[in-house]
């Protein structure tokens, strides 16, 4: 596994033109930012029917713009990587493309926008790329930014791939000194496969944050098999070996050392049997 | 970029600039287009939009045509003023050309339709 996208090289230059069609061209990743795009647009809660003036910050190839096209909307798109922005182009999306750093602040006017979604992110502003950068600065020069260029009662949406609590604690934190209520929602969060994490931030004072899917145990998480730990145990009683620790494991093992030539107790009637399950 | 973008586009993320708005178009390529009109969403977006300054972005292009250099009163009820400003908002797109911050000169190249914001590390 090649580890998380931001520790390899900054935004710009990991989403290079072979990447950035590679990106759009994946089938699976496009399944999957069209169903958290319009899970984003579901927890922006706009007015029924009423086409709207979005922003997708990190907008990329636009994969998850193409939603807000279909859902009838007007949006702009942020992106730092031109590579990503001229296949969203070839691809000829509807919104506006704009080339442009998020961290350095969005160049937009006051109340520009009636809502703003980003589709897998945010993440990429935690990291500093250059010596320059201050990672908590910068979210707050964006936020800040954001902030003032959505319209009052508005929303921004953000799903994103937090590395661990801190940068969580980092973003949340920065989000709110810019004036931002609001909070995490989690999506499917006992499924390591389908959890999904969603920053709901509000400009209109504190509201009730929307609820998550999946958190009663008995829905399934979509697109994923139930069972998982059942069909594990399966693969494993397939696989020809005997599984560890049990009896025959213990036999095995101890032919693989006398193999080996190593030192190796006899085999006895005592050999793997079951121990008594109570501490004394 | 179409105009309704250049609207609200303001150079104010670079140091020194107060208001940074609106800013200068200098186009070496225009583009028309067709797009499907909504006039809910045109209504709507006469509220937020800077008029004046959409005029005059429209001049600068050479597609003022007949939009009236004011909003008119119940535009919202006025197809002909909301389709007008369909036209200039929503179809023309500059391709190639330069937008000039007004306090300082800046040039941000657009390239293939798409303005490049991004400022040097000693201009934030």
């Amino acid at each position: 596994m090649s580890g998380r996208p931001e520790h390899q090289a900054p935004p710009e230059i990991f989403y290079g033109e072979d990447e950035a069609r590679k990106y759009t061209r994946n089938t699976r990743m496009m399944e999957i930012q069209l169903v958290m795009s319009e899970r984003a647009v579901e927890l922006l809660c706009l007015p029924e029917n009423q086409p709207c003036h979005l922003i997708d910050l990190g907008c990329g190839s636009g994969l998850s713009g193409e939603t807000l096209t279909e859902q009838g909307h007007v949006w702009t798109g942020v992106d730092i990587s031109s590579a990503m922005l001229g296949v969203a182009k070839e691809r000829e999306v509807e919104g506006d493309l704009v080339l442009g750093d998020l961290g350095q602040g969005l160049p937009f006017r006051a109340g520009a926008f009636d809502g703003a979604i980003s589709i897998s992110a945010l993440q990429w502003l935690c990291n500093a790329d250059q010596k320059s950068h201050n990672p908590a600065k910068r979210l707050y020069a964006f936020f800040t930014s954001l902030y003032g260029c959505l319209s009052r009662g508005s929303r921004a949406v953000f799903q994103f791939y937090p590395e661990n609590s801190s940068q969580v604690e980092l973003i949340t934190s920065q989000a709110m000194k810019a004036g931002f209520t609001g909070g995490l929602v989690v999506d499917y969060p006992n499924s390591t496969k389908a959890k999904k994490f969603f920053l709901c931030l509000m400009t209109g004072g504190q509201q009730p944050l929307p609820t998550a899917l999946g958190v009663d145990s008995r829905e399934d998480a979509p697109n994923c098999v139930a069972f998982s730990q059942k069909r594990d145990r399966m693969k494993q009683l397939r696989s020809g070996k005997a599984p560890k620790k049990s009896r025959d494991w213990i036999l095995e093992k101890k032919e693989r050392r006398r193999r080996q030539g190593k030192e190796t107790r006899d085999d006895s009637k005592f050999t793997g049997r079951k121990r008594p399950s109570h501490v004394w | 970029m179409k105009l309704l973008t250049h609207n609200i586009l303001t150079s104010k993320c670079l140091k020194g600039v107060t208001v940074g708005y609106p800013l200068g178009i200098v186009a070496k390529e225009v583009k028309v287009n067709e797009v499907d009109f909504n006039p809910e969403f045109i209504s709507r977006m006469i509220q937020k939009v800077d008029w004046p300054a959409l005029c005059k972005a429209a001049e600068n292009l050479g597609h003022l045509d007949d939009l009236p250099l004011a909003v008119v009163d119940d535009y919202e009820n006025n197809e002909e003023f909301l389709k007008k400003a369909h036209h200039v908002l929503m179809e023309i797109e500059v391709i190639n050309g330069d937008l000039i911050c007004p306090e300082t000169g800046r040039k941000f190249p657009v390239t293939d339709g798409i303005p490049n914001m991004l400022a040097n590390e000693d201009e934030v």
